[in-house]
């Protein structure tokens, strides 16, 4: 063990398994957002490094578009079981039957309505933090946010009024209403979440390995067919070896050319890919440059 | 060995550094240039800032661009906060706190430079060693960063004088040596050019150093922490109470500096009650030792009565336990200090009440003197008293920086007002 050099690895997880025991220690009723993507994968063996051989200080959440790929939920369900903590779902169907989530048509991206669910949510179970897998390196204004992230009574982010976060001393003090979010792994990138996967063994749904599916290509991306997503008047589908980079609604989550067929295989495209995660995956951020900005300041994740 | 350890890995370690210096020092450029340099920009950003230099009526690529980061900022064409940016090397991860150079550069270089250990200070070739070159490599002094890099920029504008480099080194150490700095390398390049970041370049061949990638990529860190002195503060107590692990009674927490062994005799501070390691438990499975900065389980003979906020140490080797301390206080807040109000104290896992019972003075960043005052205002680096409710388990944040540190919050507001340095050996 002394032998063995500290990797980054070692010191990204030492880091993060240090913040989940700070959120259990000094918030009152925190929650894990799971999705069953790969980034909450890592969340959930962190959380094991943390706390076992206990059990989990909080459950796990997930805020359901009901526009998920199958693969993803079966494998959440399958997960959650296997850990043996607590699962709790919330669907944004029911926002939309209660009139909290008004949609333009059945077929629109629920990313951006997912704030409302998860606000619910937190408000329901009177959750004062939720740890999420988000990373700095996915998107600018992801890049300036704290590790520990304050929102007001609305769920609003404000990055010019965020507090100072020094050393590894985290200040989780809240306001009645107010909430925060908790990025353990905010100084991870894509690659280093694939390697930790690799030295884990972590299992992963397998729409992130490669695979046959019926796309269509649209803008400069290929969009798989679904009931969400059929091809428009002039366009056609094909039958393309793809995989997914991240795992989100359907309707807007593009699949990209792939044929990376191992976790070594994903690791190598990784390492050699010339576009960012986000922009080569998800048709939401590529609306304007400051999409993600404007939607975390409204109460997005 | 467990399975795990058996996988080949990479052996790549973590360096965190940050980068000190104004917009006109070429910071932004010289960030920009080692990402693009060490292959780290992606196609589909590199095409947003072109269009962006486009827009803004200019030609080519303007690298600085890449560390714009929000709307706000991007209209107003200025940066608002400490920014992170990750790029890899095949040798390193590099985690580079990018602080912004105007008026609040106090608050934010002390923000970023907290978990760094290196510091890259600007200087403008044409303009050599400025009031904010000496503020910068004080604050780096201040906060105990182990590696200073003095990055002699804008070479291209004074014809790669060797003369004119070596002129500026010479200030530099004149002025350093008032400092308490650890290890200090000069380097000449132009981050718009390309010399001496990543690539050599061509007009720089009297100069035999390394580039800057190359001193990022192999500098030592393995001491950056403390070996010798063991502190494992308690952040959380695990009692599964199940059948199997009826007893199972295990303290976690992050080793902040120095290593334990099973059997190894430590003391719990504050209480100073005495046991054995028992047991240092991992997820996959137990381990014979550990060192800072792991993240453990342990496990101690003796039946005690420990909770978070308590410190393990190890027996013959003991930190300070104090009610009463000498501090370096970074005020951070709009609001000044309220002399005679209670805040708290977070320090390791533990929150205290506080007082700041005396201000002994405070330092003028930029010619070190010290000026008697009444209060703190944000940006403002005083010496002070400090008396706290329940003693701390502390050291000298110069020996050992996790165990000296501590953030002072105001109980009104819940902000952070103030970042402090344990020990009257700084000022």
């Amino acid at each position: 063990m002394s032998n063995r050099p500290f990797t980054h690895l070692d010191a990204l997880e030492s880091e993060s398994i240090h913040i989940m025991r700070e959120v259990a220690a000094e918030c009152a009723n925190p929650v894990l957002l799971f999705s069953g993507g790969k980034d909450s994968i890592v969340l959930l063996r962190l959380a094991e490094k943390a706390f076992r051989p206990g059990r989990f200080p909080f459950p796990l959440m997930h805020i359901d578009t009901e526009h998920n790929f199958p693969e993803v939920i079966d494998f959440r369900n399958h997960r959650a079981k296997e850990l043996g903590e607590r699962l709790i779902v919330r669907s944004m169907e029911d926002s939309i039957k209660k009139g909290r989530v008004v949609l333009r048509s059945e077929t629109q991206s629920r990313n951006a309505f997912q704030s409302v669910t998860l606000l619910d949510a937190i408000a329901e179970f009177s959750f004062d933090a939720c740890i999420g897998g988000a990373r700095r390196d996915e998107e600018k204004a992801r890049a300036k946010e704290r590790i520990f992230s304050f929102r007001d009574e609305f769920g609003q982010w404000d990055p010019k009024n965020q507090r100072p976060e020094l050393w590894d001393l985290y200040n989780t003090r809240t306001h009645p209403g107010e909430n925060i979010r908790v990025f353990p792994i905010s100084n991870w990138t894509e690659l280093d979440v694939w390697e930790y996967i690799a030295r884990e063994k972590l299992e992963v749904p397998s729409i992130y390995f490669a695979h046959e599916r019926e796309v269509i290509r649209r803008d400069a991306g290929l969009l798989p067919v679904s009931h969400l997503v059929q091809p428009k008047a002039g366009e056609k589908s094909e039958r393309v070896t793809v995989r997914f980079r991240t795992v989100g609604d359907m309707s807007c989550t593009c699949p990209v050319a792939s044929n990376a067929a191992t976790v070594g295989d994903i690791i190598a495209e990784t390492a050699m890919t010339r576009i960012t995660e986000r922009g080569a995956t998800r048709m939401d951020d590529q609306t304007s440059d400051a999409s993600m900005e404007l939607r975390k300041k409204e109460g997005y994740f | 060995m467990s399975e795990i350890e058996k996988i080949p890995l990479d052996q790549t370690e973590l360096l965190r550094f940050i980068t000190a210096g104004s917009v006109d020092d070429g910071k932004s450029t010289l960030i920009g240039r080692m990402l693009h340099d060490s292959k780290s920009i992606f196609e589909d950003q590199l095409s947003s800032i072109t269009n962006t230099t486009r827009k803004r009526g200019m030609e080519g690529v303007d690298l600085s661009l890449l560390t714009d980061g929000l709307q706000a900022e991007r209209e107003q064409g200025i940066t608002i906060d400490v920014a992170y940016r990750y790029f890899a090397t095949p040798k390193r991860k590099f985690i580079i706190a990018d602080t912004p150079g105007h008026e609040q550069y106090t608050r934010n270089m002390v923000t970023g430079a907290s978990t760094a250990n290196l510091a890259v200070i600007l200087i403008d070739a044409r303009k050599g060693v400025l009031t904010q070159s000496r503020r910068h490599t004080y604050l780096a002094s201040l906060v105990g960063i182990p590696h200073l890099v003095v990055a002699v920029n804008k070479m291209d504008l004074v014809d790669y004088s060797q003369s004119i480099f070596d002129e500026i080194c010479k200030d530099f150490a004149v002025f350093a040596e008032q400092l308490d700095l650890h290890h200090v390398d000069f380097i000449p390049m132009s981050a718009l050019k390309g010399d001496m970041v990543v690539e050599r370049g061509e007009y720089l061949d009297w100069y035999k150093g390394t580039t800057l990638m190359d001193l990022l990529e192999n500098i030592s860190i393995t001491n950056d922490v403390n070996r010798d002195d063991f502190r494992f503060p308690v952040q959380w107590v695990c009692r599964p109470q199940t059948k199997e692990l009826h007893d199972f009674r295990g303290y976690m927490g992050r080793i902040e500096s120095g290593s334990v062994c099973v059997g190894d005799a430590v003391t719990v501070l504050p209480s100073g009650l005495n046991s054995r390691i028992k047991e240092i438990v991992l997820y996959e499975g137990n381990v014979d030792d550990a060192a800072a900065p792991q993240s453990v389980t342990l496990t101690i003979e003796d039946h005690l009565d420990i909770s978070r906020g308590d410190v393990l140490v190890k027996t013959g080797d003991l930190p300070l336990v104090t009610k009463e301390f000498d501090a370096m206080l970074c005020w951070l807040s709009e609001q000044p200090l309220d002399p005679g109000r209670k805040y708290l104290i977070k320090h390791t896992t533990r929150i205290v009440k506080a007082v700041v019972s005396r201000i002994d003075y405070r330092v003028d960043v930029n010619t070190m003197n010290h000026e008697p005052i009444q209060t703190l205002k944000m940006n403002d680096i005083a010496h002070v008293g400090i008396k706290v409710q329940q003693p701390l388990v502390c050291d000298d944040y110069q020996r050992n920086r996790s165990m000296g540190c501590f953030i002072v919050i105001d109980e009104s507001s819940n902000n952070t007002v103030a970042a402090g340095m344990i020990g009257s050996s700084v000022s």
